[in-house]
C-alpha cells in the first residue's frame, strides 16, 4: 500500500504522516509513505487545501488531520 | 441510528463499531457545568491569592498586577479551550473547497462581502495559503473576491472573535467582526476594480490544476467531537505561551503604566496614535489570541477603541512571513497594492472609531 502525504512540509503535514503511519502499523499493513511537497505536484492532484492524503494514488482526504482511529478505518476500507 | 445499520450491513465481517457520540462525549455533560462554576469563582480566588494569601495591598502596583495575572491567566485559558472546542466542532462542517465553489464566478460587491464573511469561519492551515490562492483563482473566483477572503481570514480570527465576546461582551465582538469584514471587503473590491490579474506570477495560471471531485467519507458526530478535542489540544498547546506572555505584558500595563501617560499616547486626542499603533503592530507577529490580553489592559488604561482595534488588526492581518509567502504568487506591484489597501483600511477603522465612540 502506498500512502502519499501531500503538503508543503508544515507541522500539520508531519502530524498527518505520523498519524497515518501509526494507523497503518496498528493494522499490520505493508505500507510505504511518500511525501509530495512541491506545490505544482500537489495541485496537479487536484488538491488545494493541505495536508492531504492519497492511498494507492487515490485521494482520500484533504485539509485536515484526522485521529489515528479514523485514519485506521479509512485505510481498512 | 441509521449509521450503525449501514455499517452492520455493508461489510461482511461485523467490525467493532466506533464509539457513539454519547460514549465519547458524555463527559461533557459533567464538564460543562463544572467549567461555569470554576469560571465564576476565578475572580474571588485571584483576589484572595493576591491580597490575602500573598498579603499584597490592593492599591499597590504589584498587587494589582499580580491580581490581574492570577485572574486573567486561568480565565483566558479556560475561555480559549471552550471557544476552540465549539469553533472546531462547527468548522468540521465547513471546508475551503465548499467555500471556493460557492464563491466561484461571483463577481461584484456581493462576492467580496460573501468572501469576507466566509473568510472568518472557513478553516485552513496557514501553510496552504498559496495552493488555496491558486485553487480559488483557477476555478474562477475573481481575484478581488479571493483577496477579500485572504484578508479576512487572518484579520477576523474566529477564536479571537469569541474570546472578545466572552471578555468584553457582544458590542466589542460585533465591532471587531464587522470592521474586519469591512476592511477585507474594501481591500478586495479595490483590487478587483484595479484589474490586477496580469500581476500574478505566470505559473499560477500555467500549472496543471483540476479540482478533485473526491467525496470524503461522511463524518459521524463522534468523529467531529474527536476532531474538536484534537483542535483544543493542538491550538491551546500552541497558543498558551503567547497567551501567558500577552497576559504578563497586560498585567504589567495594568499595574505599572501610568494612566495619564497612556491616555495621552493612545487616547483619542492624539491624531498620530492610530498610524503609530499600525507601525508598532506590523512587525509584531502573534496569534490573535495572544494580542487580546494586551488589548484588554490597554482599554482599561484609557486607550481609545479605534487605536486598539487598529493595533490588533495590524498585528494579525499584515505580517512579514505572510507577505513573503504571497510573493510566490504575486508580483511586487500587486503585493504593494495589497499592503497599501489593507493599511489604508485599518487606518480608516482606527480613525472612524475614535471619532464616533
Amino acid at each position: 500500500m502506498l500512502i502519499e502525504i501531500l503538503g508543503t512540509g508544515c507541522p500539520k503535514c508531519e502530524l498527518l504522516a505520523k498519524h497515518a503511519e501509526e494507523a497503518a502499523r496498528s493494522l499490520g499493513l505493508e505500507y510505504r509513505i511518500m511525501k509530495v511537497k512541491e506545490i505544482p505536484d500537489i495541485m496537479a492532484r487536484g488538491v488545494m487545501s493541505t495536508p492531504a492524503l492519497a492511498v494507492d494514488g487515490v485521494l482520500k482526504l484533504q485539509g485536515h488531520v484526522p485521529t489515528v482511529r479514523s485514519l485506521a478505518e479509512l485505510l481498512k476500507a | 441510528m441509521p449509521d450503525a445499520l449501514k455499517e452492520a450491513t455493508c461489510c461482511g465481517t461485523p467490525t467493532p463499531r466506533a464509539p457513539g457520540f454519547w460514549q465519547r462525549g458524555g463527559w461533557l455533560v459533567l464538564a460543562l457545568p463544572l467549567w461555569f462554576v470554576i469560571y465564576h469563582f476565578l475572580e474571588p480566588f485571584a483576589n484572595w491569592l493576591a491580597y490575602s494569601r500573598l498579603g499584597l495591598a490592593a492599591t499597590s502596583r504589584l498587587g494589582s498586577a499580580v491580581a490581574f495575572f492570577a485572574y486573567d491567566a486561568p480565565k483566558v485559558l479556560m475561555l480559549l479551550s471552550l471557544v476552540v472546542l465549539g469553533v472546531t466542532f462547527v468548522q468540521t462542517f465547513i471546508s475551503p473547497e465548499r467555500t471556493r465553489d460557492i464563491l466561484a464566478k461571483r463577481a461584484g460587491a456581493w462576492g467580496n462581502l460573501l468572501a469576507a464573511v466566509f473568510g472568518i469561519f472557513t478553516p485552513f492551515c496557514s501553510c496552504s495559503a498559496v495552493p488555496l490562492f491558486i485553487g480559488f483563482v483557477r476555478v474562477g473566483v475573481p481575484l478581488g473576491v479571493t483577496f477579500s477572503f485572504l484578508v479576512s481570514a487572518p484579520m477576523v480570527n474566529e477564536v479571537a472573535l469569541f474570546l472578545l465576546l466572552g471578555l468584553f461582551g457582544w458590542k466589542i465582538a460585533l465591532i471587531y467582526a464587522s470592521t474586519g469584514v469591512g476592511v477585507a471587503f474594501l481591500a478586495g473590491w479595490v483590487i478587483g476594480r484595479l484589474r490586477m490579474e496580469k500581476h500574478l506570477e505566470p505559473w499560477v495560471m500555467q500549472i496543471d490544476f483540476k479540482p478533485s471531485t473526491m467525496a470524503e467519507a461522511p463524518k459521524s458526530l463522534s468523529d467531529r467531537l474527536d476532531l474538536a478535542m484534537e483542535g483544543v489540544r493542538d491550538i491551546v498547546g500552541k497558543v498558551w505561551p503567547y497567551l501567558l506572555a500577552g497576559i504578563a505584558v497586560g498585567a504589567f500595563i495594568h499595574g505599572y503604566a501610568p494612566e495619564a501617560l497612556m491616555a495621552r499616547i493612545m487616547g483619542k486626542a492624539a491624531w498620530w496614535s492610530v498610524p503609530l499603533a499600525v507601525l508598532i503592530g506590523v512587525p509584531l507577529y502573534s496569534n490573535a489570541a495572544g494580542v487580546i490580553p494586551i488589548v484588554q489592559a490597554l482599554l482599561g488604561k484609557g486607550a481609545a477603541l479605534g487605536t486598539v482595534l487598529a493595533f490588533m488588526m495590524a498585528v494579525t492581518a499584515l505580517s512579514l512571513p505572510e507577505t513573503i509567502i504571497l510573493r510566490k504568487v504575486l508580483r511586487l506591484r500587486l503585493i504593494a497594492v495589497f499592503i497599501a489597501v489593507v493599511t489604508a483600511g485599518i487606518l480608516l477603522v482606527g480613525y472612524l472609531f475614535n471619532a464616533i465612540m
